[in-house]
């Protein structure tokens, strides 16, 4: 269902649940040319309005994902920022941040607008793509990327992504240069001197299955690294990428009780699967960082908890079944994420009673957008609206083949999970999931 | 009895009575083998490939020899090198092969986990003939067999799997399959070799040869790779022979005569002393002749179901 540009709705029944103003309850939302004209609870509608019922239904601020691959340019074989955005319309995101490890790399400001651009003509413009624009020129991590010039075209961060910031004179200098646009730096935390040919976490399993191990010490290194940088820098704003182990996590958390600007970000997939899954040799388990142990899963649980780890993102990295379908060593790393990650984040925080629903709405929308400098969502008259509508009760089975991402690759598939993104509204349109 | 599954992946999820049965009728495979002819009937129609994407000559005429025993018809085919740099993908060489109606395919490949994923894309049987650093049943079975054969039974004998265990398939599937069969394994090496958390497979590790020798009723002396010491793994092939060099001085440390054994090809003086690979306690010629009977049995009890 996508309706067309002068519009007038009455979502009705629905239970908002706002992080930001802490409001938790059910209201009718009367939005008219994608502004909220009033949110109460029994308004008086005429007939020129659309209605739309919500009832047992959650009604979120739009969700963010701020780690994804949308491939484009360069590799619209996996995915295309088209397919991408519908991936994200359907797993309930209204906007995404997307990785620069596009070829060519977003690493110059015509790139930038480029995707910039076509994200907003695709899917009626329903879901905003920012770019994180590359750290370094063609992420070779030896000279900085004009980041003015990027922030300028509309980048709302940095990063290496795929690889680390290696070096640490490198670092220091991106921090210094970054600091300068209150733009954040977001680190595939690696060292990548110890990870060379690796492909699964370094531990129990990798020591009985053979497959050559990534030790959890070199994201701890790196991260270690980068703090310690940013004490020396504080202007500037740290991010680490897809936090996987216990060890880094303590360090961001000692990071944040002396006030330094360090956030985090977690995979649905870390806070959900250990490496125990890697016995299979399937390759949807080849990730990186790679799948971590129970210890390390329970750690990411906590932090999420704590606060520690401020956002959930799902690091979608689609590659097509023949990528995939090869000798473990050969495979990519990545999974995709969009339209899974409400349904794990229901499932595996929430229905566990380990984070309020507001705590986590926080994580997938409020504190990302907060993390990459976007305003806020509000539920206010006058506002824009932007929000996600999520069934959460819904009791439903992964199934691949019915993803809009153009790629598979997802361990997911075959899971039972409660709770799905139903809708979207955003840019004065609106998409029901699935139809 | 039979083998529960279609495949011979590995020896991790094999059952104790699987692995007896499998030594078992190595037992009277080898009786054929000291026969005058040294053929017999069993997979008379049976087409077997042997995918070989490592190269290994002893190995490969070890199956080749085994399946021709057998009467089955038998193609090999050598490439090294991954499959993916070739421009074919390892599913798709798997496909074509079976296409040409082959019914038991034996992989031989530098990834782990390549033997699982070939079972899962082709229908045919699969035999491991060693994957990556992940497991070498089939390498596994012969040194149990050897060992049974020396010593009577497995049931607590004390072996020590010596050298590069973090890359090694022979030593994992030792492990796995002597565990199986009630034997204590230990491994032995440089602290760079030793995979982290192996003691939790339940194997004692030792760095010192001269600590684990008077422990032990024989040893599996691993392959050392130069390649290892270019990755800074260990720091030259003289100071591996010093320390971890199984020599006839240091074996006679022992509680009474160690057996000797190694899967072969040996670096003579590097990782074995040669005096002490040809001496009586070596068992590795016997290895090598017990490896035919072992892959005649797994070949027979997989395809004759």
């Amino acid at each position: 269902m996508n309706k067309g540009t002068s519009m007038k709705i009455h979502i009705k029944g629905g239970r908002i649940v706002d992080p930001v103003s802490g409001m938790d309850e059910e209201r009718d939302i009367l939005v008219v040319n994608g502004i909220i004209e009033r949110i109460s609870s029994r308004p008086s509608v005429d007939g020129s309005y659309q209605t739309v019922d919500m009832k047992g239904n959650i009604i979120v601020p739009g969700l963010l994902d701020m780690h994804v691959h949308l491939r484009e340019p360069g590799y619209e074989h996996k995915e295309t920022i088209e397919t991408g955005c519908e991936s994200a319309r359907e797993g309930g995101f209204t906007a995404v941040c997307c990785m620069p490890n596009t070829n060519p790399a977003i690493d110059d400001e015509s790139v930038a607008r480029y995707v910039r651009q076509k994200g907003q003509q695709v899917c009626d413009g329903i879901v905003e793509v920012y770019p994180i624009a590359a750290a370094t020129k063609g992420r070779l991590g030896e000279e900085l990327s004009p980041m003015a010039e990027l922030a300028g075209a509309g980048a709302v961060g940095y990063s290496d992504d795929g690889s680390p910031i290696a070096s640490a004179e490198i670092m220091r200098r991106v921090l210094e240069y970054s600091s300068m646009f209150g733009i954040p730096v977001i680190q595939h935390a690696e060292e990548p001197t110890m990870t060379m040919g690796g492909c699964i976490n370094e531990g129990f399993v990798s020591t009985k299955s053979g497959l050559p191990g990534i030790p959890p010490v070199a994201e701890e290194l790196m991260v270690a690294r980068d703090l310690i940088l940013l004490r020396y820098i504080p202007a500037a704003k740290y991010h680490v990428a897809h936090i996987s182990t216990a060890s880094a996590i303590e360090l961001v958390r000692r990071a944040k009780a002396d006030g330094l600007q360090a956030t985090a970000e977690a995979t649905p997939h870390h806070f959900t699967l250990t490496d125990d899954v890697t016995a299979s040799f399937d390759t949807n388990t080849k990730m990186n960082p790679p799948l971590r142990t129970a210890d390390d899963v329970e750690a990411v649980r906590q932090a999420l908890k704590d606060g520690t780890i401020d956002a959930i993102a799902t690091d979608h990295a689609p590659h097509t079944i023949d990528e995939k379908e090869v000798e473990y060593i050969e495979a990519p790393f990545g999974i995709v994420g969009l339209e899974t990650a409400i349904g794990l984040t229901m499932t595996e925080l929430v229905e566990t009673g380990l984070l309020a629903l507001d705590e986590a709405i926080a994580k997938l929308s409020t504190n990302p957008r907060r993390i990459v400098g976007l305003p806020a969502i509000k539920f206010t008259q006058g506002e824009p609206a932007n929000m996600t509508f999520i069934d959460p009760r819904a009791k439903w089975t992964v199934d691949v083949q019915r993803f809009k991402s153009k790629s598979k690759n997802s361990p997911f598939h075959g899971r039972v999970l409660t709770g799905k993104a139903i809708g979207v509204l955003n840019n004065g349109k609106m998409y029901i999931a699935g139809v | 009895m039979k083998l529960s599954g279609r495949h011979l992946l590995g020896l991790e999820n094999m059952s104790r009575d699987e692995l007896d049965l499998i030594l078992e009728t190595a037992v009277s495979f080898k009786e054929v083998l000291e026969r005058p002819i040294k053929k017999v009937p069993p997979l008379q129609g049976k087409t077997i490939a042997n995918l070989f994407f490592e190269s290994s000559t002893r190995t490969r005429i070890s199956f080749e020899l085994a399946e021709r025993r057998l009467s089955a018809d038998v193609i090999s085919f050598s490439q090294s090198g991954s499959s993916v740099s070739k421009g074919e993908t390892l599913k798709d060489t798997a496909r074509n092969i079976e296409a040409m109606k082959i019914d038991m395919v034996v992989v031989r490949h530098a990834s782990a986990g390549a033997a699982h994923f070939l079972s899962r894309v082709v229908d045919a049987n699969i035999i491991n003939a060693g994957d990556g650093a992940h497991e070498h049943p089939t390498q596994g079975l012969l040194d149990m067999f050897t060992l049974r054969e020396k010593h009577g039974s497995l049931e607590n004998l004390r072996v020590c799997v010596v050298g590069d265990i973090l890359h090694s398939r022979v030593a994992r599937s030792n492990i796995y399959g002597l565990q199986t069969m009630g034997a204590k394994v230990s491994v032995c090496g440089p602290a760079t070799l030793i995979p982290r958390e192996i003691e939790r497979m339940g194997v004692a590790v030792y760095h010192r040869l001269e600590d684990v020798i008077p422990e032990v009723d024989a040893l599996n002396v691993l392959r050392v790779q130069l390649e290892r010491q270019k990755r800074g793994l260990f720091p030259s092939l003289r100071e591996y022979h010093r320390y971890f060099g199984v020599t006839k001085e240091k074996v006679q440390k022992a509680s009474r005569p160690l057996t000797i054994m190694h899967p072969g090809p040996i670096n003579r003086d590097v990782e074995l002393s040669a005096d002490l690979a040809d001496s009586e306690h070596s068992v590795i010629l016997q290895q090598v002749t017990n490896g035919v009977a072992v892959r005649m049995a797994v070949l027979y009890l997989l395809g004759t179901v």
